[in-house]
């Protein structure tokens, strides 16, 4: 792409002398100084900045955490107790870390909509969006080995189902599970391995966020309109739009964020999890972190074990292919009303299959709707069955076939000449007739 | 490289690169090792995995006592002559993984169960004296297992592992993770 920013160019003399030797002034210039954006981008783009804030809050939180914790069976359920309880604002910082685990998600998956929604994933930006999705992957093992080194009840039965995993691997799973778990099944040495592969994960994670970052700043931002930059007029700088933007955003958020922390900083939790966990009985009823309830949900909605799996992590695996199974040309779904349709329907799906990660879903789904018509039975388990059973189906099927059909057979509404021109047509409307300048002040 | 001109002899060449690659491949796979088999079991995970001994005798009839091997649940069911009955009896259209429950007891001591204790599904506990015919259930996702434990009702595809183990003193107690008795380790 055309680069349009200002060049930077230092007048001290000191700096000047670092500058030829290492620029890397002039790199945090040109990246988050003067990089342009286009001038259209609007609130769903101050996700990432708030991933950003979500990121560096966890690693501060849990290096916090990391010095009161002591892994092991015998040991962390009780160091997790003692920094709730004897450590100075031990309870409110593993709050942060906690429920920050929750706010992080939650920006994920704005972040992950805005690119569905506006087609971010497209041409130019597949590297861009299959990177994103790595980092996803790398986020939901983070917050799995967290929840899991606490080791309470819900830790282990998480631990104990994930793990499983390893063992339906053909010919190879039972030694594949040994030397993943460093044992017979999950025991001190699998929880101390995961603490470590805890510590160790979200430092990977900050290096895909630079090569993200890198790959971003190539390719430039996708925006409303979905058509490219052409012209300095399409954009405007980082500083002081976008970063002030940005801010706005992340305020909002932190807010409800510290709202949590502070006054609900069990809600999003099981009370079960507050006790030590037992290898030798589960709890009653076992639900993961309500963002991981979509997948469980998959996961259980599948009788076969091998293919629930499949299905499981195909749920996140499939974005990858997004840029190939959409064939359309126009980008933002504002021009493409079918698709914009189907994605709708999607979200309502995974929202749906959250929400059946509450409930209990066994048996055999069609005979209990039946059941439940006929002569008025309660919506059981197996009604749920159905229903988790249908979600997915959605679930999957937006991505094949209908992505495809519809990218081909849809035809777009007319998209704007320029981000510019696009910019220009949302511009608030004034009551009293604007005078000229409203337009000519908008050029940076 | 064999079209560099100043090489006159190219066979040499391609032999030193494809040696020296060839070693230090070898070198990196060496290197590998220690950290590839520091992940699986240590020293103590295997020797706190040794074959463990139950007393049988304080396990009443229709109990279900658990106990861990190698960290892994095992349930010893003392089944009582109503639960052996209907074990034999199960017709295999009600199994999804049919097996004589014959060959899941040791001859002569049908009166015992032993099973690995989770789940085949994703390895929930399961809950004894429950179910359909009275074996166990999981908590989890609903699954089924008869008093052989094996499978009624999915999602579990198999039925409950039976571990490797022998009575001894004449039948007053087991010997877990041994196939005969005088198997040492
Ligand atoms: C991507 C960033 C991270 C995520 C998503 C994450 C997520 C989690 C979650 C969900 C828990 C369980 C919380 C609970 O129920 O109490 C947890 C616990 C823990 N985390 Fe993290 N974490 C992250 C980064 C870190 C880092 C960088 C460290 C160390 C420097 C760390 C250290 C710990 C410790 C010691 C615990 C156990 C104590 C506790 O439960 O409060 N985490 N983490
Ligand atoms: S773990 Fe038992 S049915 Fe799924």
């Amino acid at each position: 792409m055309q680069d349009f920013s200002d060049k930077w160019v230092p007048t001290n003399r000191v700096i000047k002398w670092i500058e030829d030797r290492l620029p890397i002034l002039g790199l945090i210039y040109s990246s988050f100084i003067a990089f342009r954006v286009p001038r259209n981008i609007n609130y769903w783009w101050t996700f990432g900045a708030v991933l950003l804030v979500m990121l560096v809050i966890q690693i501060i939180t849990g290096l916090f955490l990391a010095m009161g914790y002591v892994p092991g069976t015998a040991t962390a359920f009780d160091s997790v107790v003692h920094i709730d309880r004897n450590v100075n604002y031990g309870e409110l910082i593993r709050s942060m870390h906690a429920n920050g685990a929750s706010f992080f998600f939650i920006a994920a998956y704005f972040h992950i909509l805005r690119g569905m929604y506006y087609g971010s994933y497209k041409a130019p930006r597949e590297i861009l969006w299959i990177v994103g999705v790595i980092m996803y992957f790398i986020m939901m093992g983070t917050a799995f080995l967290g929840y899991s080194i606490v080791w309470g009840q819900m830790s282990a039965a998480a631990a104990t189902v994930i793990t499983s995993v390893f063992k339906a691997v053909p010919l190879v799973g039972e030694t594949l599970y040994e030397y993943a778990m460093g044992g017979y099944a999950v025991g001190n040495p699998t929880v101390i391995r995961f603490y470590a592969l805890h510590f160790l994960l979200p430092f990977i994670l900050v290096g895909f966020t630079i090569i993200h970052v890198w790959a971003l700043h190539v390719v430039a931002n996708n925006n409303p309109a979905g058509v490219e930059i052409r012209t300095r007029r399409d954009t405007l700088p980082f500083w002081p739009y976008m970063i002030l933007k940005d801010l706005v955003m992340v305020g909002i958020v932190l807010f409800i964020y510290a709202f949590v922390v502070f006054f609900l900083p069990r809600a999003l939790g099981h009370a079960i999890n507050y006790i030590p966990a037992d290898l030798t009985v589960s709890p009653d009823h076992i639900a993961p972190e309500w963002y991981f309830g979509p997948f469980f949900t998959i996961l259980r909605a599948i009788d076969n074990t091998m293919v629930g799996i499949i299905a499981m992590f195909g749920a996140v695996g499939i974005l990858v292919f997004m840029p190939w199974l959409d064939r359309s040309p126009v980008k933002s779904a504002r021009y493409r009303p079918v698709y914009r349709f189907f994605f709708l329907t999607w979200v309502f799906s995974a929202l749906v299959l959250g929400w059946l990660a509450t409930k209990s879903t066994d048996g055999s789904g069609v005979f209990a709707w039946i059941a439940h018509i006929v002569s008025g039975s309660p919506v059981d388990e197996g009604c749920y069955k159905l229903l988790a059973q249908l979600a997915t189906a959605w679930y999957f099927a937006f991505f094949f076939p209908i992505l495809p059909i519809v990218s081909l057979l849809e035809k777009p509404k007319p998209v704007p000449a320029s981000i510019a021109e696009d910019a220009v047509a949302h511009l608030p409307k004034v009551k009293t007739p604007p005078q000229a300048p409203i337009v000519q002040s908008q050029q940076d | 490289m064999t079209d560099n001109p100043h090489d006159d002899n190219p066979r040499r060449r391609d032999f030193l690169y494809i040696a020296t690659g060839v070693v230090g491949a070898a070198g990196v796979c060496a290197g590998a090792w220690p950290f590839i088999s520091a992940l699986g079991p240590d020293a103590e995970t295997i020797a706190n995995g040794a074959p463990v001994d139950v007393n049988l005798e304080p396990i009443a009839e229709g109990q279900i006592a658990k106990v861990l091997w190698r960290g892994r649940l095992v349930f010893i069911r003392h089944r009582t002559a109503e639960e052996i009955q209907k074990a034999k009896d199960l017709p295999v259209s009600a199994q999804l993984d049919p097996q004589e429950d014959s060959l899941r007891v040791k001859e002569g001591h049908e009166e015992w169960l032993v099973v690995f204790g989770n789940c085949t599904h994703l390895g929930c506990v399961l809950l004894g004296h429950e179910g359909q015919h009275g074996g166990w259930s999981c908590p989890c996702h609903g699954s089924e297992f008869d008093t052989s434990g094996r499978v009624t009702r999915g999602p579990a595809p198999s039925n409950l592992p039976v571990p490797d183990y022998v009575f001894l003193d004449g039948g007053t107690s087991i010997r877990i993770g041994v196939s005969s008795p005088d198997q040492t380790v």
